[in-house]
């Protein structure tokens, strides 16, 4: 178990748009790493590490990842890592240097820009090359084949997708940063055609444009927040098989392990972020998560109404802590998923004093 | 059976570029034969061109700054190799530039000049297209060609080599 521990002091998102059309991904991120530093009390000289995580692919360029420095300084040197994945992984590797000691505060941050290539399109790449990718099956058509084997198992039905996303983007309209905030009841959702069956456009996510920010500070560091730190008291990911046909798509056992590492079961859970793109993969992970009806499930929306690739899971992260640090709760949970049909799970306990 | 160790499966992602505000400025401004930079409010460095943010201090620059098109060559090559992608056949002469009141020099072409007459310190300028050819594109700079200027001191240039 950590032996240092780990606060969130600064957190920064921009709205989720379909198409930021004027500004790149390095004057996106600009102000949202200035607010971020500015709530934690931080200059850009006195982080220790900076980690980032963003995927080349969204963008169409090699090495996107080193242009996107340009919003934080990096001169002289800094200590810098990438990961090529949501910014959730991004705050564990930040995390994890943290707790070696060789540093007392991280910047981590994400950005994602959708909307430069055709999103589906983009994401089936990253099957496997040789047998599945050259079948071109996209992401909701996948996401479409869990829910299906989802509602055949549990008998869940449309209407209680439908339940699901109605929730979810009624919460989102006291979100200001999510991009679906209104919604029509689960009655007249359920009217509408079936985008793959048995998934409707409420089942799905949007497709968005977005960038994020997280500030972690350990020890001194901490007195320094404008913020209300958050504590993290259990952090965990997990990754199953790569070959979709040889996992149960029914449940998330990656989920499961990491929820039990992190330890949410070790007390009352008052909120959850969940990183669910689709209506039925949030109740996989409730399940998997053993979270009961007492649990307020994405009071921000959720993905379900702002999904920017590779923010949407850190953003979970930091809407958890944001809701903590205002007095929303004292313990919340907060996930993020990664590769097709929740492939690969975070799990991340928070705590406020 | 023979083995199998090759097989082709292509892949075709289309992107639309998003150039962001400040390289958006510059391009604008080569459509009307200006060089449009940006001045660091921190550190006062002007990158031309701009990319709307500081890399060093990671803030934004928002001043404009124009600058001319002389400058000076703080490094060069000869390229001698051929390839397909080339818009001008080999050997040609490719340099860094950095403009005068510039703090960043940029890939340019060097014409008009022998290949044994260019030099580190070396002053050039830029040639632009003619004015109904201009464009939104770093294109409309043809080239950079000599100036009949005395050479610039190595001290004046050497911190943006």
């Amino acid at each position: 178990m950590p032996s240092r521990d780990v606060a969130i002091v600064g957190f920064a998102q921009s709205a989720s748009v379909r198409r930021e059309a004027s500004r790149n991904e390095v004057e996106m991120l600009m102000p949202i790493l200035q607010e971020a530093k500015r709530q934690a009390g931080l200059r850009g000289r006195d982080i220790g590490v900076t980690v980032s995580g963003s995927c080349d692919y969204l963008a169409g360029q090699p090495f996107a990842f080193v242009s996107a420095l340009d919003a934080v300084g990096a001169w002289p040197p800094i200590v810098e890592s990438h990961v090529e994945m949501d910014g959730a992984w991004a705050l564990y590797e930040a995390w994890v240097k943290l707790q070696t000691g060789e540093a007392d505060s991280a910047l981590v941050y994400a950005f994602g820009k959708s909307s430069m290539g055709d999103l589906p399109e983009v994401l089936t790449i990253q099957l496997d090359p040789y047998t599945t990718a050259p079948l071109w099956p996209d992401a909701v058509s996948l996401a479409a084949l869990q829910a299906r084997a989802y509602l055949e198992k549990t008998g869940t039905s449309e209407r209680d997708l439908a339940e699901v996303a109605f929730r979810s983007r009624r919460a989102a309209a006291a979100n200001p940063k999510a991009q679906v905030r209104t919604s029509a009841d689960a009655e007249t959702l359920l009217a509408t055609p079936y985008l793959v069956s048995p998934l409707r456009a409420h089942d799905c996510p949007p497709i968005s444009d977005g960038c994020a920010a997280i500030v972690l500070a350990c020890g001194d560091a901490v007195k320094k927040s404008a913020m209300t730190p958050v504590w993290i008291r259990g952090i965990d990911h997990r990754i199953e098989a790569h070959a979709l046909g040889v996992r149960d798509l029914t449940t998330s056992p990656s989920t499961k392990l990491a929820g039990e590492k992190a330890g949410v079961g070790k007390g009352r859970v008052d909120l959850a972020e969940l990183h669910a793109p689709f209506t039925h993969q949030e109740l996989i992970l409730r399940e998997a998560l053993g979270l009961g009806a007492g649990v307020d499930v994405n009071p921000s929306g959720g993905a379900l109404a702002a999904n920017p690739m590779m923010v949407a899971g850190l953003v979970r992260i930091g809407e958890a802590a944001a809701r903590l640090a205002g007095g929303a709760g004292k313990r919340a949970v907060a996930h993020a998923t990664s590769g097709p049909c929740l492939q690969q799970n975070l799990v991340c306990v928070l705590e406020r004093d | 059976m023979s083995e199998i160790t090759n097989i082709v499966t292509p892949i075709r992602l289309d992107y639309t570029y998003t150039a962001g505000h400040a390289t958006q400025r510059f391009l604008l401004g080569m459509a009307e034969g200006r060089i449009l930079g940006q001045r660091c409010p921190e550190c006062a460095k002007v990158y031309v061109p701009p990319r709307g943010a500081c890399p060093k201090c990671g803030v934004p620059t928002t001043d404009e700054v124009e600058v001319t098109g002389k400058g000076t060559v703080t490094t060069f090559c000869i390229v001698r190799i051929p390839s397909d992608v080339l818009s001008v056949p080999p050997p040609f002469t490719c340099a860094h530039v950095l403009l005068d009141g510039a703090d960043l020099p940029f890939f340019a072409l060097i014409q008009e000049c022998d290949f044994d007459a260019v030099r580190m310190g070396m002053r050039v300028e830029a040639v632009w297209a003619p004015k109904a050819e201009l464009a939104a594109t770093f294109e409309s700079i043809r080239y950079f060609r000599p100036i009949d200027e005395p050479d610039a001191p190595y001290e004046t240039y050497k911190e943006h080599l």
